[in-house]
């Protein structure tokens, strides 16, 4: 018989080659990079791009983080961008105020901290709203959130009356704008919100009975873990990942709008896909989901330098969720193939030799 | 007389495990014949192939006369072969009618459905059966009896020349088996063959003119006449004379384990009164419907109780509220649903093993502590050995016997001191069936008390020291598995049926 164990060190070159799911996308990621390297090499091989790639990537990556998650549990989360403008809305207020009273020194930061607070509260709240709802009433999370994408966004109207807030203290306007050790800030929070979220989901309870809540909610009912507790936290944890980067869109773009970003939630269902998450629920790999964040930043950026309008790219991710999701099943299918024929092998084999 | 179906040598395998191994079956015009096996015998993929669900691999099929190399399920339907499932596959949001005539109306070439003429005919066809009831009624407010006469309907409305029946009698109460049979037997006199496949002994033998054992995917016994005893054909099911030993119970402990007092779920089962002792195996047996599924859910704090409590070592809980609690008082649960409700099939074996213990990981720092981890993964693994599996591999690639001792490792990992066992060993082989007995009796040996609810009587025998009847949700019997036999027990069971049904 053979002994039930783990491989006990992690050398990262085994890895590497055992991870199917990482050695596809880092292919995929390559050869995105090289084609549009050759194909733009003058523009796309740039100091200047890199940086800008690295100011964008921030924003899909906040909302594909928060996807991933949601999406671990079976469900979507539709009302990220709802949350994250209500967010910054509302901390838009509080930063707005102190720039009309031209605050300065300790006052200044208090304002700033007191709008960091609120808008990551905001976030909270509106987590807790979607998740009682689910969790509570049992209504397929797509409906909920696509019902709290209006409700949120309502009210931001209603706060804003329609139109943009803006001007705000540069010492705010600071951090959505400049890099730190020559990265953007902004790329600095999103690779805090990877780590912080591989080790959440690796390392933690929570983390693995939200995969296994994911894979089958009743079974894991009945194997005692927290259901609906487990639930709540994962719509919170969406909430304020949508409510920091509400916060960095404030400052990157000294403005705050109800509906802004409306098109990161196709692109975030797209990325948490392309990243090998199950959107059936049970599965996510962060480092996969981060190889799947930089290939759509590269195509994202080469499409723009190619000259390819914005309807281009709305239909090429289309065309990619389509083949993510068929790949995807394909795959899912050989490997359950494989390890079915594996097993039987076995038993036929010692049924041989008996 | 003409075969309507005849299969001859065929082979079918899956990933490389033969389900099919040289089967030769044949069955008449107007025959009524049953098919007997063990769990994972073959049977259901013998129908699924004569149906044209599956394709096979080998051998040859004649149906009516005309040898096919393939069939599809439309052309299985055409040759009139019909199969009712166990869970019949009915409309429940659509009326009798309606479900009655779906195919015919969907074969029709007509866009629009013409009424009158649809109800005029789904009547006819209730009337041929005699089943007197109103069509316009919707299929989810009938009984499973009723449906069952639904799907039959269907069926001969679809001029079916054979009908099978997949475990008919499961959730029938005597009653209404009887019924059926006479509906069965009209079926007979107009010609149309019935397949019955079946577990339930006594009742086979009552109906059918004849009978097809099977055993590893082979036709190991068959006969024409009915003189064969029930002995017999368990022998031809299970290949050997069942030897497996009875448990013997040697009380330890004067003092119950756990005490039930007058536990009470409105609408379910009433004042359930017993004691559970250290190492004690408990069977809970009675029909579909009885309230047994219902009391071991509530013990476990899945459905819980609305009256009565519960003593584990002379503290009074009270009512088994949650998971939680239950889970407090170290009370285990295998479920009967392995699928749906024991294992979560897309995670590793290994990840799996924990599921139940995941909380006691934790380590100081608020993470799990991977040290711990893998060394539980280990000790649980351990506890029931597997054959050729592979702790990384998702639970879905173990065979289902194999997948009910990872729910019984996983709930083993735990240290439960009450095990409820709900239909521990449904679907799984006999070998397994037997490995997992025996593990179970090691458990009750180490002084674990465990609850074993099961309708299968054969295994209510040997597991078990003591067993309660059910009926109607009351306990309506105590038994000393020492001072009963098999025969007794099932009278013992039908008797409580037939009693309830005078009185009412």
């Amino acid at each position: 018989m053979e002994k039930p164990s783990e491989p006990k060190k992690i050398n990262f070159l085994s890895l590497l080659t055992k991870d199917q799911d990482f050695l596809r996308l880092m292919t995929i990621t390559v050869a995105v990079f090289v084609a549009m390297s050759l194909m733009r090499p003058k523009l796309f091989l740039t100091v200047n791009n890199f940086t800008s790639m690295g100011y964008q990537i921030a924003e899909l990556g906040f909302f594909s983080l928060a996807m991933m998650m949601v999406m671990i549990t079976g469900g979507r989360d539709l009302s990220m961008v709802g949350i994250s403008n209500l967010s910054g809305i509302i901390a838009a207020l509080v930063l707005h105020n102190a720039y009309l009273k031209e605050l300065s020194g300790i006052n200044l930061w208090i304002s700033i901290a007191a709008a960091f607070l609120i808008a990551i509260a905001v976030g909270i709240a509106c987590g807790l709203f979607n998740g009682l709802i689910v969790s509570s009433l049992g209504v397929p999370p797509m409906l909920v959130t696509l019902g709290t994408l209006n409700l949120f966004t309502g009210i931001g109207i209603i706060l804003t009356r329609g139109e943009a807030i803006s001007k705000f203290p540069a010492e705010f306007l600071y951090f959505g704008n400049h890099t730190f050790l020559s990265v953007p800030i902004p790329l600095w929070l999103l690779i805090g919100a990877l780590i912080l979220t591989g080790v959440i989901l690796n390392k933690t309870r929570y983390g693995f009975e939200l995969k296994f809540i994911g894979s089958n909610y009743i079974a894991s009912l009945f194997a005692g873990m927290r259901n609906k507790k487990v639930l709540m936290r994962t719509y919170i944890y969406s909430g304020i990942l949508s409510a920091i980067i509400g916060m960095e869109v404030l400052s990157r773009t000294d403005s705050a709008k109800a509906d802004f970003g409306t098109n990161y939630t196709f692109q975030a269902i797209l990325c948490a896909v392309l990243g090998a998450t199950n959107p059936n629920g049970g599965y996510a790999k962060v480092s996969c989901m981060a190889l799947s964040l930089v290939t759509l930043q590269f195509l994202s950026s080469g499409f723009s330098m190619l000259r390819l309008g914005g309807y281009f790219k709305e239909f090429a991710w289309g065309v990619m969720l389509l083949l993510a999701l068929t790949s995807n099943y394909l795959i899912e299918k050989r490997k359950l193939k494989k390890s079915l024929s594996i097993y039987s092998n076995k038993t036929q084999k010692k049924s041989l030799k008996a | 007389m003409a075969d309507i179906v005849n299969v001859k040598n065929m082979y079918k395998s899956f990933f490389g495990v033969l389900a099919l191994d040289g089967m030769n079956f044949s069955i008449g015009e107007g025959e009524i014949r049953c098919l007997i096996g063990e769990n994972g015998c073959g049977k259901s993929t013998l129908i699924k192939i004569i149906s044209g669900f599956y394709t096979f691999d080998k051998g040859s099929l004649y149906i009516n006369g005309k040898e096919y190399k393939k069939i599809t399920p439309i052309e299985s339907m055409n040759e009139g072969i019909q199969v009712i499932y166990q869970d019949f596959s009915l409309f429940p949001n659509m009326t009798i009618a309606e479900n009655v005539m779906m195919y015919s109306s969907i074969r029709s070439k007509s866009q629009f459905v013409n009424w009158k003429n649809m109800k005029n005919r789904a009547q006819e066809t209730l009337d041929r059966i005699k089943f007197d009831i109103d069509i316009d009624k919707y299929v989810y407010e009938l009984n499973v009896a009723e449906k069952q006469m639904v799907a039959i309907c269907r069926a001969i409305a679809q001029d079916a020349k054979l009908i099978i029946m997949d475990e008919p009698t499961t959730a029938l109460t005597a009653k209404e088996v009887e019924n059926l049979f006479k509906v069965v037997s009209e079926l007979k006199s107009r010609g149309v063959s019935v397949l019955f496949v079946s577990h339930k002994l006594d009742e086979v033998l009552k109906i059918s003119d004849s009978f097809t054992v099977m055993r590893n995917g082979k036709n190991v016994y068959e006969c024409k006449d009915k003189k064969l005893s029930k002995e017999d054909l368990i022998f031809y099911m299970t290949g050997k004379k069942i030897s497996e030993e009875r448990f013997n119970f040697i009380k330890t402990d004067e003092k119950p384990l756990m005490q039930v007092k007058n536990y009470t779920l409105q609408d379910k089962f009433y004042d359930i009164n017993f004691s559970l002792y250290k190492g004690e195996i408990l069977g809970i047996t009675g029909l579909l419907g009885c309230g047994r599924n219902e009391l071991a859910k509530s013990l476990f704090g899945i459905m819980p109780a609305t009256s009565g409590n519960i003593v584990i070592n002379s503290e009074n809980i009270g009512i088994i509220r949650n998971v939680q609690h239950a889970l407090k008082y170290n009370i285990g649960y295998v479920p009967e649903d392995r699928i749906t409700e024991g294992l979560h099939m897309e995670q590793t074996i290994a990840d799996n093993s924990i599921s139940v213990i995941i909380g006691s990981l934790v380590g100081k720092n608020g993470l799990l502590d991977d040290k711990k981890v893998r060394k539980k993964k280990q000790e649980t693994l351990s506890l029931i050995p597997i054959a050729g599996m592979r702790p990384l591999n998702p639970a879905k690639s173990l065979s289902g016997g194999n997948q009910q001792k990872l729910v019984l490792a996983k709930w083993l990992a735990a240290n439960p001191q009450i095990l409820v066992l709900n239909s521990p060993t449904v679907g799984v082989d006999v070998g397994a069936k037997n490995e997992i007995h025996n593990i179970i009796k090691g458990l009750a040996k180490e002084g674990i008390g465990i609850i074993v609810i099961s309708d299968d009587i054969p295994e209510i025998m040997t597991l078990c020291n003591r067993v309660f009847i059910m009926k109607d949700g009351y306990i309506v019997d105590e038994r000393n598995i020492a001072e009963t036999t098999m025969e007794e027990l099932e009278a013992q069971i039908a008797l409580e049926d037939s009693k309830a049904e005078e009185t009412a």
